[in-house]
């Protein structure tokens, strides 16, 4: 059975080493000359205002939690779907409104999120 | 099915469990504490595969749906508290969060 | 050997190196990438295992969700102006010591346990009994991690985020 995934595994294997080779070869194989100018961020153009090492906003996390959430929710439908017309002949409506209930209660998390405004980007 | 014995994956996972183990005592950054614990439950997941797989028998792997919604909602909700102690505080050293000790 | 003990002893190194990277690591960027590495040896173990929809989800959450989210609470909890993202450790010996004797007293348990096994075949794809047992079986856990969700979803968000004005 595992060898159904041998292709997976060649793919995985080939990309690693085609990163690794485009990553270092140029550190190996090219001259290292570096001066005040090619070390800037922006080679040619503007020059760089402030750090670059600012905490980021609260926003973004929000961002990140929502997205784990409904991800979560992902992984529950998937197989759900699946299977849903064998289920459905099986148990009816049985079979639809476990889920309907899950994502309701998933979908007023959002709702009240909403409503309070944690998702305005003022 | 497979030429390795269960015990192979059993000890794996106890070496992951134990690594985190570890972590979670001796690192004093809350965020690093909170990755040895995915750690603890990655191993948790991974012998409830193992002996899904080897019993022959699916409902093992609905466990390990649960954990990982539980990991979820804790990484999310602990991160938060994290993030709000960081706010008032300036640090996630757990050695300097103290408000609480007598 | 054969080539799936050579994958297996593949993905057991990743899983156990990285491992000790994110907890040894004094950058807490390089534990994070290597908790990367952790996941995804752990994903390949369950491929091995022949639990193909649980490595996918085991990519899919905890790589593509949580380590995100982890990255996030790094990001948010770095000193602003001087880099302090190097942590300390404390108690490393007698956390050794404790930790060795509970490791031992694990594997000797793991290791000398007369586990019952059969060797009925797993099911070629796991997704389908999967879907199943969750709207059949355990349709009462599944609707509480619902309700478990909104919970850490509302708390989480009144948490960090500070009221404006």
């Amino acid at each position: 059975m595992v060898t159904n995934y041998i292709p997976i595994f060649l793919v995985l294997l080939a990309a690693s080493i085609f990163g690794a080779a485009v990553v270092f070869s140029s550190r190996i194989f090219g001259p290292l000359r570096p001066n005040k100018v090619k070390i800037m961020p922006y080679e040619s153009g503007k020059d760089p205002i402030g750090t670059t090492n600012e905490r980021i906003s609260i926003k973004y996390y929000l961002v990140a939690m929502l997205f784990i959430v409904f991800d979560i929710e992902v992984i529950y439908v998937y197989p759900w779907a699946v299977e849903f017309k064998k289920l459905f002949a099986q148990y009816g409506l049985f079979a639809f409104v476990p889920m309907f209930i899950f994502l309701v209660v998933l979908e007023l998390g959002f709702v009240y999120i909403f409503m309070k405004g944690g998702l305005r980007w003022d | 099915m497979t030429s390795i014995p269960m015990e192979y994956y059993l000890v794996l996972s106890g070496f992951m469990f134990s690594v985190g183990i570890v972590g979670v005592l001796i690192r004093r950054n809350a965020i690093v504490v909170f990755m040895s614990i995915e750690l603890m439950l990655n191993s948790a997941n991974l012998t409830l595969v193992t002996f899904s797989s080897y019993l022959g028998n699916v409902t093992g792997q609905v466990f390990v749906f649960f954990v990982m919604t539980v990991a979820a909602a804790e990484a999310a909700v602990g991160l938060a508290i994290i993030i709000a102690i960081f706010r008032n505080k300036l640090t996630v050293d757990i050695d300097k969060i103290n408000i609480f000790k007598w | 050997m054969s080539l799936y003990d050579i994958i297996f002893y593949l993905f057991a190194a990743i899983t156990i190196l990285s491992g000790f990277i994110v907890v040894t690591s004094k950058n807490i960027v390089y534990s994070a990438f290597s908790l990367l590495f952790t996941f995804f040896g752990v994903a390949g173990i369950y491929v091995l295992l022949g639990a193909d929809f649980i490595a996918i989800v085991q990519i899919l959450v905890y790589v593509g969700g949580i380590l995100i989210l982890l990255l996030f609470g790094v990001m948010l909890t770095n000193k602003i102006t001087n880099v302090d993202i190097r942590t300390g450790t404390i108690h490393v010996l007698p956390g050794a010591v404790a930790v060795g004797v509970l490791m031992g007293l694990l594997l000797s348990a793991m290791v000398w346990t007369e586990w019952k096994t059969q060797p009925s075949e797993t099911p070629v794809t796991t997704t389908v009994t999967l879907g199943r047992l969750l709207i059949t079986d355990y349709i009462l856990i599944f609707e509480l991690l619902g309700i478990l969700l909104l919970i850490a979803l509302i708390g989480a968000a009144s948490i960090a985020r500070r009221e404006q004005e």
